[in-house]
């Protein structure tokens, strides 16, 4: 038994519900990912740190199918989906991350419409999926923004006219409104002050608990991570060179990155 | 000095203005854009002798499909003697030695700019739409090359999204004209600006529809008995503009419709923006007895 599994077996089921073996990427000279593997289970977070260019956005490009490895695999525990997602054709990956897979941008620029209506933006989502009752998608886009502790008097305004942390929780909304499998989280609440930060956190925290989402935090901030996660994976220059439950990375490092991660940090 | 003296005698040009090679592109687009309803063709779209802007795509589709036997009708905005269209006709006649009518009935090849007709269509009659904007997706995705990306995905939620936002801050769908519709259930085109009015004339139609953009260099078509359904949702109805109730305040026609003309004195009064239906209803209230064919509305209400 794993040691996350005699630590929280209540996550641990008989499959993860994410895995991805051996995966390598490179961009000309420069190695950003190199033989990556790790797996997720249902209901879990998993935290995903290292300094810029260890390889961790690019890790989670691919594991949100916006880009392909040179080799290495990719699986989803879903129904009606191949072995490895990167078989899958364009159309075919846009439509599975629509449906299955949510995303928080670092940068709400990258995932929300700035001029549409932040429930427009929640829409969206629904719109892609099929759905075209114009009263079904407002009450969805309502709940999600509500879900997601967005001020409902404001389901109209663009998100041009809100605050950094109101971008990220229509954002949030957006991406939960399909009640994803995985939710992929990037960086976000980078650039967030402190207090709008901690408000972010918390409805995070309190979205995975009420709803078991399975959830892959990545960020540069050992606190955030600390905060959320349940596991960790420490990269650096495209390698995994740290994994465990997150207490335990943080309490007793064993790599030297890890603890000069840890100790700056502190 | 006159026009005459300026220009070379119409035999000196090909059959129609255009030269075989042209004609052949045309007619190799057409049958692709019939092939393939509501697709967008790209074509090699020459210079005609009037303006980018002005009809050369409509002008280029009627040049390659006009015969000596044809009856060539040209349209502005619904009506026949506006400069423009008058010009059109004109230099068509000039170029083929087509007839030309402004009887919709009459005519076997309908050029229009924005208006279909409010006579129906028959099958052996071609209507010819001038487009200024081809692409329905360009408010929504600037990037042409992403924008056909999205059509080769029949990827239309931008375009929901854009009636969803419409409702959310006007209370309904705002879109006057070049509304979106979906043809054969599957490429989503832009009908030119014809009113909301014109787009079920569209549905399943007998007629053959040739929407051209010259300067964008863009072909598609509506072939005969062809779906195109507006995309509406499915819990709001589409509405056409409430014209019903208003009467031309020359012919007396109601239900049909109409162009608004503001009065000196501040209020506005309505004629019938098909003029050519405006004038068959005036002949006919002054005891002659003109044909009028059968309309795609009576009172209003569209007939199927």
């Amino acid at each position: 038994m794993t040691a996350l599994a005699k630590a929280m077996p209540q996550l641990v089921t008989a499959e993860p519900l994410m895995r991805f073996d051996s995966l390598s990427k490179r961009y000309g000279p420069v190695v950003a990912l190199d033989d990556v593997s790790a797996h997720v289970y249902p209901g879990e977070v998993l935290g995903i740190v290292g300094e810029s260019g260890s390889g961790k956005s690019t890790l989670l490009r691919m594991m949100n199918l916006q880009e392909s490895p040179d080799a290495g695999t990719y699986a989803l525990d879903l129904p009606d989906l191949p072995p490895n997602l990167f078989d899958l054709d364009r159309f075919e990956r846009r439509m599975l991350c629509a449906r299955r897979i949510g995303i928080v941008y670092q940068n709400p620029h990258q995932g929300l419409l700035m001029k549409n209506s932040s429930s427009g933006n929640v829409a969206e989502r629904l719109l892609i999926a099929g759905e075209r009752r114009f009263h079904v998608l407002r009450e969805k886009a309502r709940g999600a923004l509500d879900a997601s502790e967005f001020p409902l008097d404001r389901m109209d305004a663009p998100p041009v006219e809100l605050s950094g942390g109101m971008q990220q929780r229509v954002q949030l909304a957006k991406a939960i409104a399909l009640e994803p499998a995985l939710l992929l989280l990037d960086e976000p609440t980078t650039g967030l002050d402190v207090s709008v930060q901690a408000l972010v956190l918390d409805t995070l925290k309190r979205l995975q608990q009420d709803r078991r989402m399975t959830m892959v935090l990545v960020s540069h901030d050992l606190g955030v991570i600390r905060t959320m996660a349940d596991r960790v994976m420490v990269m650096r220059q495209g390698k995994v060179v740290e994994e465990g439950l997150a207490d335990q990375v943080f309490q007793d490092p064993q790599h030297a990155y890890t603890q000069q991660l840890v100790h700056a940090k502190l | 000095m006159t026009l005459a003296s300026l220009t070379r005698p119409w035999r000196a040009f090909s059959y129609g203005f255009l030269d075989a090679s042209a004609k052949r592109e045309m007619r190799r687009k057409m049958i692709k854009a019939v092939a393939v309803p509501g697709c967008q063709m790209p074509y090699a779209s020459r210079e005609v002798p009037i303006a980018r802007g002005w009809g050369t795509g409509g002008l280029q589709v009627t040049l390659t499909l006009v015969n000596p036997k044809s009856v060539v009708k040209v349209i502005d905005q619904g009506a026949d003697d506006s400069v423009n269209a008058a010009s059109i006709r004109r230099f068509l006649t000039r170029v083929s030695g087509a007839g030309a009518t402004n009887d919709t009935l009459a005519a076997s090849l309908i050029q229009s700019r924005h208006r279909i007709p409010e006579e129906k269509l028959r099958a052996d009659q071609i209507l010819i739409l001038q487009v200024p904007n081809p692409e329905p997706l360009r408010p929504v995705e600037p990037n042409m090359s992403a924008a056909r990306q999205m059509h080769a995905d029949a990827d239309y939620g931008r375009l929901w999204l854009t009636l969803y936002e419409q409702i959310v801050r006007s209370g309904r769908v705002m879109q006057g004209a070049s509304y979106p519709s979906m043809v054969n259930g599957r490429h989503v085109m832009s009908p030119s600006p014809i009113p909301r009015w014109d787009v079920p004339k569209l549905h399943m139609a007998d007629h053959l529809t040739i929407l051209s953009a010259g300067r964008e260099k863009r072909i598609f078509a509506v072939p005969p008995h062809t779906r195109v359904e507006p995309l509406v949702f499915d819990d709001v109805p589409y509405r056409v503009e409430d014209h019903a109730g208003l009467t031309c305040a020359r012919s007396g026609l109601t239900g049909y419709f109409m162009n608004e003309i503001p009065q000196d004195g501040g209020g506005s009064a309505h004629e019938v923006s098909d003029s050519e239906l405006g004038v068959k209803a005036i002949r006919r209230a002054e005891g002659e007895d003109p044909e009028i064919g059968a309309t795609w509305y009576v009172d209003g209400e569209m007939q199927r």
